[in-house]
């Protein structure tokens, strides 16, 4: 006669139940079933049938279960007193739902109870310690009364918390009972169930956890309490929660995770997966493995979907994931540099640039007259078109698209105030962007340019409007970017030191000194030509004041440009 | 939204259903096998026309999902479509001659099947080009999807339309009866769709893709939407708005999450672009049946057998991989 019995508490996929109720009759341990009574009586008549064998299997009385009700508590108490009045061998009783699956032969889980034959194993912690309650109700279980069902009455449920918060009521809880909380799966032995069972307190107790919220959390594992002489307070069968507290379920891809895990039971099983029911109840029976239940091995998995649920990829925008402005958990999915006006400074900056550092880097992706892709390319990282209007359609998403595409290296792309402005309200606010910003520095292609003065002033007046407005963004409280700005004055003051902390910042701390130094752009006559604005009344403040003395007029042999050293 | 603007939704869906009430008069039923259905299973509802060659594959695809019975509108085949459905015995089939366009592309035919049969059911309203791909799919089959829908209270599953092309010119991208379509057709865009809230109906408005790269780089707003639910626990009262791109009510449209967090959603893999294209392209052209005057068949005619592919396209080889590029995700189903 064996000394482990189950409670099954079963209410759908009854052939399910069945079949894990005969894994353990016919491995000699008695099985009492609760089914729930609003079961359809085809099933039930069905499940009677296939079990009608088994001379240990017995069907308690049925009661009608609700989620979050007495009528669960109700359902467990029948089922143990019918378990422990019929099998008098049976030491420890075991708590299982008809969705539970064993993971190690039975013989396992009764060799490793019987040598802990005084131990019950029901996790108990008291409210202030439970981090898993969701909905709030972790004391107020306790105090308030919750007459109306959560799952059909959500609406006057909400209410009459409310109320009863408001108004103050509160009940007291019976003498010699400090609230616990705990799984609902347990396994308890003998003495401390029949403890519970057999009080003579016990119409008292039940009156008062008939309006606890969730009792079959909290009746076992607060009178536990009382009786218990040695409390190991965690549940043996293995059962994962969402973020919402719903069970996770598992399937067939999880067998090597489950079997991994060591544990005894695991609940619940999708009553559809085949391979997980045929491996676990037809496993040959090996030699015993002491081993002891590792569910934190199985922890991870499921952490991280509740990562994923709430908190989401950042950066990532896609069917199942929008978020609202300013709730992105990330705008963008990695850290990218813009650099403005740095291109107008120095020749073939981009190359340059991308040699000095390892990364790509590109031109003007916002070019108003289609997105420079490095190499020229037409179409970049996840099909990215450089078409102009496919990208000025959704500005934001082209550049959210073009991080997330590029994950694991930099972008790094040039912009100017000949750019469309439109993406950079995004990029600003954006902690992941960094700007190395060079004012002014469009004087220096305008100022070589064969056009009427005239045409030319016009055009500066834009540019600097244009950057302004930027500079303007830059400078907002809303900014959340990493902000580097220089005049043009300021930056060919010290060229060199200025460039070296944007190696740094692209490649890392380990970033080599400058090898070789970017030819810098024809700047001879940029003085004359921006005193010549002053004088026809524009006034370029953004170029700063250039350094002095202004670079001396070139001999005329030399025609390679100006190299910085 | 303001009371008065709810209220308008709610003529509007009642609208539709009148509407689909009206039309499905033009509906024969000329196999009615519905007396299987039975409580609890899935599904699925289709309108097609000249789609024989590709029908064996679409309802072995489905059925090795979990669907259990298909309604099928046939509207007007003449290449035998009707009597090979009318031989399955999982299909029902009702046909139609008249127009397409005037039923709101079949839209109104669908909803009136929805709501006389899919009350209580997850039902999958799919093109027989859209083969559905859900996190998981290649070891659970659908029903633990829908069960684990029911479990969490979720009664609708988005999905973004994901066009799939062969490598160099549709012409000579055959796929012969009965054939895995993407054997050919087996490379996508992975990155490069834009998505912007529809707030009216609360849904999302996603463009992009290989059709928006080739045909739409001038007039992007004209590229076709790919945001779709095509798996919904129906109600009677429930009506598709405009395709499967949104529902009324427009709860049923939030199928993602607004708080940074993701939604379990999936992609329907869109197997158009094959050989049979260009013929479609020009029948359909002259029958001037399809959305918005055709302009999606005009831009495709003119492209004569158009390529698709580019260095950056991505070959296509399981759900892992789409989660990976972001195109699908888990939620917290794990």
């Amino acid at each position: 006669m064996s000394s482990l019995g189950f409670v099954m508490l079963c209410h759908t996929a009854l052939n399910r139940a069945a079949q894990v109720a005969r894994y353990w009759a016919e491995r000699d341990c008695p099985v009492v079933v609760h089914v729930d009574a609003r079961a359809r009586a085809a099933e039930v008549e069905a499940m009677r049938a296939e079990l009608s064998d088994l001379w240990n299997v017995r069907f308690c009385r049925r009661y009608a279960c609700e989620w979050g009700r007495w009528s669960l508590v109700a359902a467990t108490q029948a089922a143990s007193e019918m378990l422990l009045r019929e099998f008098a061998s049976v030491r420890h009783v075991y708590l299982a739902s008809g969705s539970c699956l064993p993971l190690r032969p039975v013989e396992e889980l009764r060799d490793w109870l019987d040598a802990r034959p005084r131990t019950d194993f029901i996790e108990s912690v008291t409210t202030e310690e439970v981090d898993w309650t969701t909905g709030g109700l972790a004391e107020e279980r306790f105090h308030l009364r919750f007459p109306f069902s959560w799952k059909r009455h959500r609406w006057l449920f909400d209410k009459s918390v409310e109320w009863q918060r408001r108004l103050g009521l509160s009940r007291a809880v019976p003498d010699g009972v400090s609230p616990h909380l705990g799984s609902q799966w347990w396994c308890l032995t003998r003495q401390t169930l029949s403890a519970i069972l057999q009080d003579p307190r016990r119409a008292e107790f039940d009156r008062y956890f008939r309006d606890v919220w969730i009792p079959d959390e909290s009746y076992f594992q607060t009178l536990a309490r009382r009786y218990g002489a040695q409390i190991e307070s965690r549940t043996l069968t293995l059962s994962k929660f969402d973020f919402q507290g719903k069970p996770h379920v598992f399937y067939d891809d999880h067998l090597d995770l489950l079997r991994r895990s060591d544990c005894f039971v695991a609940r619940k099983a999708w009553p559809g997966a085949d391979a997980l029911y045929d491996a676990f109840l037809s496993a040959p029976p090996g030699a015993p493995r002491v081993a002891e239940p590792q569910p934190d091995r199985i922890d991870r998995v499921f952490a991280r979907a509740t990562e994923r649920r709430t908190r989401g990829r950042a950066g990532l925008y896609m069917a199942g994931r929008f978020p609202n402005p300013d709730w992105e958990n990330g705008k963008s999915a990695a850290p990218y540099t813009v650099c403005h006006g740095l291109d107008a400074v120095f020749e073939e900056f981009p190359d340059w640039l991308s040699r000095q550092t390892g990364n790509r880097v590109h031109g003007h992706l916002f070019d108003p007259e289609r997105a420079d892709f490095a190499d020229e390319a037409e179409v970049f990282a996840g099909a990215v078109s450089d078409s102009a209007a496919l990208r000025d359609y959704n500005p934001d998403r082209f550049l959210t698209n073009l991080v997330w595409n590029t994950r694991g290296e930099r972008l790094v792309f040039q912009f100017g105030p000949a750019d469309r402005q439109e993406v950079t309200e995004f990029a600003v606010t954006d902690p992941n962007a960094a700007f190395w910003v060079v004012t002014g520095a469009w004087a220096i292609p305008l100022h070589r340019q064969n056009r009427d003065f005239a045409e030319l002033r016009r055009r500066a007046a834009l540019l600097q409007k244009v950057e302004a407005q930027f500079l303007e963004r830059l400078h907002s409280v809303q900014t959340r970017a990493v902000t580097h700005i220089w005049s043009l004055g300021e930056f060919l003051d010290q060229p060199m030191e200025h460039l070296q902390t944007l190696i740094d910042h692209i490649a890392g701390p380990a970033a080599p000194r400058l090898a070789e130094a970017p030819r810098m752009a024809e700047i001879e006559g940029l003085r004359g030509f921006v005193q010549a604005l002053k004088n026809q009344g524009m006034n370029p403040v953004l170029v700063g004041e250039l350094p002095n003395p202004d670079p001396a007029p070139r001999p005329p042999a030399r025609t390679r440009p100006y190299l910085v050293r | 939204m303001r009371a008065i603007e709810r209220y308008g939704l709610r003529l509007r869906r009642r609208r539709f259903r009148i509407r689909a009430w009206r039309k499905s008069r033009a509906l024969d039923l000329v196999v009615d096998r519905t007396s299987l259905i039975r409580r609890g299973q899935i599904l699925c509802f289709v309108t097609l026309r000249n789609e024989r060659a590709r029908l064996p594959w679409f309802l072995d695809y489905y059925r090795r999902l979990g669907v259990s019975h298909f309604l099928l509108v046939d509207n007007d085949s003449r290449d035998g479509s009707r009597e090979y459905l009318m031989d399955q015995r999982d299909c029902s089939v009702w046909v139609t001659d008249a127009s397409y366009k005037r039923s709101r592309f079949g839209m109104d035919w669908m909803n009136r099947l929805l709501s006389r049969y899919g009350h209580g059911h997850w039902c999958l309203t799919v093109d027989p080009d859209e083969f559905l791909v859900y996190p998981f799919c290649d070891a659970r089959p659908l029903p633990a999807l829908t069960d684990w829908l029911d479990a969490s209270s979720i009664k609708a599953f988005g999905t973004m339309l994901l066009d799939m092309y062969p490598k160099g010119p549709l012409a000579e991208a055959t796929c012969a009866e009965g054939e895995d379509p993407f054997e050919t057709a087996c490379w996508f865009d992975s990155g490069n769709y834009t998505i912007s809230r529809n707030w009216q109906f609360g849904n999302l408005w996603i463009q992009g893709g290989p059709r928006a790269r080739a045909f739409f780089a001038d007039r992007p707003d004209l590229a076709p939407a790919l945001n779709k639910i095509p798996l919904v626990k129906w109600h009677r009262r429930y009506a598709y708005a405009s395709s499967t791109h949104m529902l009324l009510p427009r709860g049923l449209n939030l199928v993602f999450d607004e708080w940074g967090g993701e939604k379990a959603t999936g992609v329907l893999l869109h197997a158009k672009f094959l050989d049979s294209f260009g013929r479609k392209a020009d029948e359909e052209l002259s029958r001037r049946q399809h959305y918005a005057a055709s302009r999606e068949y005009e831009a495709y005619a003119g492209a004569g057998s158009p390529d698709f592919w580019n260095r950056f396209s991505e070959r296509y080889r399981d759900w892992r991989q789409l989660e990976i590029l972001g195109l699908i995700s888990k939620g917290n189903w794990a």
